[in-house]
């Protein structure tokens, strides 16, 4: 995709990483290089860190990713990173990987989000779907939500906003920083949820 | 296209960038997990010990992929043979995660595949060609892979499938619309698949390399060539060093465009499986002519 036409509309350009080591994050890369003054990198070294504005952590095995974050080193950048609040998303297993806590299980985690997490909490592949719905602090229109072998949020810390909730289960929080989906808008046509986290990091007084 | 079949494609998407491992024990399974394999494929045989024994080569027992399911959190998949969709109804029913309907176990039809849109479960399919890609997922299939010689640990059929995917998918993007039906004849491959094809430079499905990936070098050289992952098979189990050498492939997965990684994680990993080449193998040898 390319945008270079947008550049020059008035904004200053901004660069959001996507932690590349496995998982969906071409198609983070893809939705986010549509969005006006936007320039969308893969992130595959944590040095590559420094020049962005925000990251995505992508949707992709968290198991994996949690051994590649570990093995390339990544664990305190990303925490770093955090606490230069810059603006962190993850969807699906990259929620998974930014929780405190994971129901049943003690691997270390980046712990940037005050939850505990449960993994696969509505069955197996047979049980992944699609639903439309409003979510009206992100977009006027209704979303396709696209929930793949996909967490829900157990427990949270009342600081945290919930964002969306399906059967009373909580599948989307943010904080100021911080923006988790248990759902997958990288997935659809849709640019409304990448459109509010490049909102969000613009609005970011620590955004350069 | 039905939600079932959107949300298995999405699926398979998640796996992208990762390497899939055939393991035969929960042991195994849990080596290739630790060493960051994004999921594994169960089977009794691995593909080089399938061609040195001979025989008819059948789906796994259910009993030894219930403990591989039980063993990992990651992904499990298993394979049938080609047309035999009861073993099929088999796995879709142990709840495994995905089913390869492989060419690397003996066919059970000649004449079809099964019919893919029956099941709720994702299948993966291997091709050598656009059309037969094609085919595979107008069947439903939500992920292809090559179908590099199997067992082989030579990655040269891998190599030639990946490149002739590539060079007839670049040459519908050059025809004119009128010329499409015509490419889909000639393919033996449904018009709006091929129209896709065309239109968006790429198939609608992720695309692995599957067959003869024995070093991280191999893992990467197909990533460059375009593909969305690996599978290996024979290529960890059998060779001096497992865990060593499924990390490294793993990483050089990752970093594919590296060669500093490459090089790093391609030190010293023992001996790779010895192989075959595949110019030594009669047209009955050779399972990539399984299927159509």
């Amino acid at each position: 995709m390319q945008k270079k036409w947008l550049i020059g509309a008035g904004k200053m350009e901004i660069t959001v990483g996507v932690l590349a080591l496995q998982g969906g994050f071409r198609e983070h890369i893809d939705h986010l290089n549509r969005i006006r003054g936007t320039n969308a990198v893969p992130v595959k070294k944590p040095v590559e860190l420094q020049k962005c504005s925000g990251l995505i952590i992508p949707g992709g095995e968290s198991t994996t990713m949690r051994k590649l974050i570990e093995s390339y080193k990544f664990k305190q950048p990303i925490i770093n990173f955090y606490q230069q609040q810059k603006v962190i998303w993850g969807t699906c297993a990259g929620l998974i990987l930014m929780a405190k806590e994971v129901e049943g299980e003690n691997e270390d985690q980046l712990g940037l989000l005050d939850i505990k997490i449960k993994r696969n909490a509505f069955g197996s592949q047979l049980d992944s779907f699609v639903e439309r719905n409003l979510i009206k602090k992100v977009s006027n229109i209704p979303q396709e939500l696209v929930f793949i072998r996909a967490p829900i949020i157990t427990k949270f810390n009342q600081k945290l906003e919930i964002l969306h909730k399906k059967d009373k289960q909580i599948t989307a929080v943010e904080s100021d920083c911080l923006l988790g989906t248990a759902f997958h808008p990288e997935l659809t046509d849709s640019l409304a949820f990448h459109e509010y986290f490049v909102n969000k990091i613009r609005n970011n007084k620590n955004t350069k | 296209m039905s939600e079932k079949y959107r949300l298995n494609k999405n699926l398979a998407q998640m796996l992208k960038g990762g390497v899939i491992m055939d393991v035969t024990n929960a042991e195994e399974a849990k080596i290739a997990e630790d060493a960051g394999a994004v999921a594994v494929m169960a089977l009794e045989k691995v593909p080089a010990d399938i061609r040195k024994e001979g025989g008819i080569a059948r789906m796994s027992d259910p009993k030894m992929i219930k403990e591989i399911v039980e063993t990992v959190s990651i992904p499990v998949m298993a394979k049938v043979r080609i047309g035999h969709f009861v073993e099929a109804q088999i796995l879709e029913a142990l709840k495994i995660d995905y089913i390869d309907e492989s060419e690397v176990l003996t066919p059970a039809d000649e004449a079809h595949h099964i019919d893919k849109r029956n099941f709720n479960i994702p299948f993966v399919c291997g091709a050598t060609n656009l059309g037969e890609a094609l085919r595979r997922i107008g069947e439903g299939a939500a992920m292809i892979r090559t179908k590099g010689e199997a067992g082989t640990g030579n990655v040269v059929e891998a190599v030639r499938h990946m490149r002739k995917i590539k060079s007839q998918i670049n040459r519908l993007i050059n025809m004119g619309s009128e010329e499409l039906m015509a490419a889909a004849k000639e393919m033996r491959a449904p018009f709006n698949l091929v129209e896709y094809a065309a239109r968006n430079g790429k198939l609608p499905v992720v695309n692995f390399a599957a067959g003869g990936i024995a070093t991280p070098a191999d893992a990467a050289l197909m990533m460059q060539l375009g593909c969305d992952g690996i599978f290996v098979g024979s290529g960890i189990f059998r060779s001096g060093n497992p865990v060593k050498r499924a990390e490294a492939i793993v990483k050089a997965t990752t970093h594919y465009q590296d060669p500093q990684i490459v090089a790093e994680v391609s030190e010293d990993l023992g001996k790779a499986m010895s192989g075959i080449d595949i110019n030594g193998l009669t047209d009955a040898e050779k399972m990539a002519d399984r299927g159509w």
